[in-house]
């Protein structure tokens, strides 16, 4: 049982003509071993809502709850990869992994066997004592990726992990992630901007409103997994492409006009 | 799913396949282009070259127009490589270096025992920052140098007084420059760190600290070079020993040979020093990331 809940969260900022409310009455629960994506036009609050979920902002109202229990802090039981990826540039890749179960006092056999399964997992075999900098973007995120996992965390948060990266790397990179879902069954809270790597990845999708973020509309994917390259040109996936993109045009368009509204 | 059709024979290549033409100027002017590895030493040697050449050229006009006070006072490389050889062997000259070395190794010391850490706990800590922020930004613009008179007053002309100036002059100026590079630690880092169960002190002293060495060594190694100047100032304002005071009393001798072997020896410590942090960044970082200069 992994099951994370957000429930009321607002968050509000004091701006320079008064407050500015970036996130209004979020509720959403991610139930056990579920792929939820969360998308929405840029600036609509969503990295702020994950940031939340992590503990590391404290939100103007509300909480998260993991397995029920609030949480106030950041803590292992919620792991977190970044867009930048924020690798360690001082540790080996091996060194990176261990990190998590270094802090937890995790036996050095025991983790050097979590950091060589992941390694081979994720693709990184012969790069396990290369230091950061000899890695592609890609890598660099598998790395991420395997870190967060050897942390064993009930509740995994990714943060447009895939952003930066190429389009052919990118998509790489969510069937690797897709597989290795299958396989450890996480509960993932996913932010992109992606429409369509939210629809290859999640089992659900939040389309949030452009500022102040609401969730405007919750969609279930109902693509049956494994889900591989082939899904991409199903017609079911243009279907919700479709769906998606229509509501978050319709947001974008609303951003653009009270951006030139408050100019 | 349609057949691609067989592709048609590719016509012969012509006789002369056209390449790309490798000119003097598009080798050498094409701006940021790398030019071969054999010109760049060739050019670096160069220069040496051409400066020898320019000051022996300049040396030998003057000495020839002027027989009896030139060489005084625009000697000729060789005359001075000779003179930086009788200062060691008979003026001692080595021992002015020494007493210089000490007290830029112990100012320098002092002062980025203190900077170091205040500069980290600054970066870090916005009420550390908002506490010593004004006080250290307006001393930073006070030359260093104007305080050799209060501090003459104050300690007397001995090594504490030296000492000080280095301290002054490098303290104010490495503690932002510190005070930046721990503001500069991106937040994702230690947000990875808490995420993964670490606490306060863990994400410190794991992933703060050892995320600003590099820029650290690096800061220490510009600010070295600062501290040359001041300690010579302080030396030329009044000093017993020291490459400064030697100096000073080269002019007054009108031995403008033993001024210049005097400074090329500084230039030669400064040069040597630089190597010395380049290396050690080198062998400690090995992971930080090479910017191609």
């Amino acid at each position: 049982m992994s099951e994370i809940e957000i429930t009321d969260v607002a968050m509000r900022f004091r701006g320079r003509h008064g407050e500015v409310s970036a996130l209004e009455r979020i509720s959403l629960t991610v139930p056990d071993g579920q792929f939820a994506c969360i998308v929405g036009p840029s600036g609509c609050g969503k990295s702020t809502l994950l940031m939340i979920a992590a503990g590391l902002i404290t939100p103007t109202e509300g909480e998260v709850l993991v397995n029920g229990k609030a949480t106030f802090e950041p803590g292992a039981d919620r792991g977190m990869v970044f867009q930048s990826y924020s690798l360690y540039p001082w540790l080996s890749v091996r060194r990176n992994i261990e990190f998590g179960p270094e802090i937890k006092k995790v036996p050095a056999g025991e983790r050097r066997k979590t950091s060589s399964e992941l390694i081979h997992l994720m693709k990184l075999d012969g790069f396990a004592d290369a230091y950061p900098k000899v890695l592609s973007g890609g890598m660099k995120q598998r790395a991420a990726i395997a870190r967060a996992l050897a942390g064993d965390p009930e509740v995994l948060l990714m943060d447009e992990p895939f952003g930066a990266l190429d389009a052919q790397t990118r998509q790489i990179m969510q069937e690797l992630l897709t597989d290795i879902w299958q396989r450890y069954r996480k509960t993932v809270l996913f932010v992109t901007h992606d429409i369509e790597e939210a629809i290859f990845l999640g089992d659900v999708i939040y389309v949030m409103t452009s500022r102040p973020g609401r969730i405007r509309t919750t969609l279930a994917v109902d693509i049956p997994r494994p889900r591989t390259f082939d899904t991409l040109t199903g017609p079911r996936f243009a279907e919700l492409r479709n769906q998606v993109v229509g509501v978050i045009h319709e947001e974008s368009l609303k951003a653009v006009e009270s951006e030139l509204a408050r100019a | 799913m349609s057949r691609v059709p067989a592709a048609r024979v590719a016509p012969a290549p012509p006789a002369v396949t056209p390449r790309r033409r490798r000119g003097f100027i598009r080798t050498y002017l094409t701006p940021k282009q790398a030019i071969p590895g054999r010109a760049r030493l060739t050019l670096a040697i160069g220069s040496f070259v051409v400066v020898v050449g320019v000051w022996s050229g300049l040396a030998a006009l003057v000495q020839n127009s002027s027989p009896q006070y030139g060489a005084l006072f625009v000697p000729s490389p060789y005359q001075v490589v000779v003179t930086w050889w009788d200062m060691m062997v008979n003026l001692g000259f080595y021992n002015d270096v020494g007493w210089s070395a000490f007290r830029i190794v112990a100012g320098f010391l002092l002062a980025a025992a203190a900077a170091v850490p205040l500069g980290l706990l600054m970066g870090s800590f916005e009420a550390v920052r908002s506490f010593f922020n004004p006080p250290i930004n307006a001393i930073r613009y006070m030359p260093a140098s104007a305080f050799i008179p209060l501090l003459i007053l104050l300690q007397g002309l001995g090594e504490d007084e030296k000492i000080t100036i280095i301290w002054i002059g490098v303290f104010f100026q490495l503690v932002l420059m510190v005070m930046d590079i721990a503001h500069r630690v991106p937040d994702e880092m230690l947000n990875v760190a808490y995420t993964l169960g670490a606490s306060r002190w863990t994400v410190f002293y794991k992933v703060f600290l050892p995320a600003t060495f590099p820029e650290v060594v690096d800061a220490l190694r510009i600010t070295m070079g600062w501290a040359w100047t001041y300690l010579i100032v302080a030396e030329l304002v009044a000093a017993e020993h020291g490459i400064g005071s030697f100096i000073l009393i080269a002019e007054r001798y009108l031995r403008a040979d033993r001024i210049i072997a005097a400074i090329i020896t500084i230039g030669a410590l400064g040069l040597i020093t630089d190597t010395l942090f380049a290396i050690v960044h080198r062998l400690a970082f090995p992971y930080v990331e090479k910017v191609r200069a």
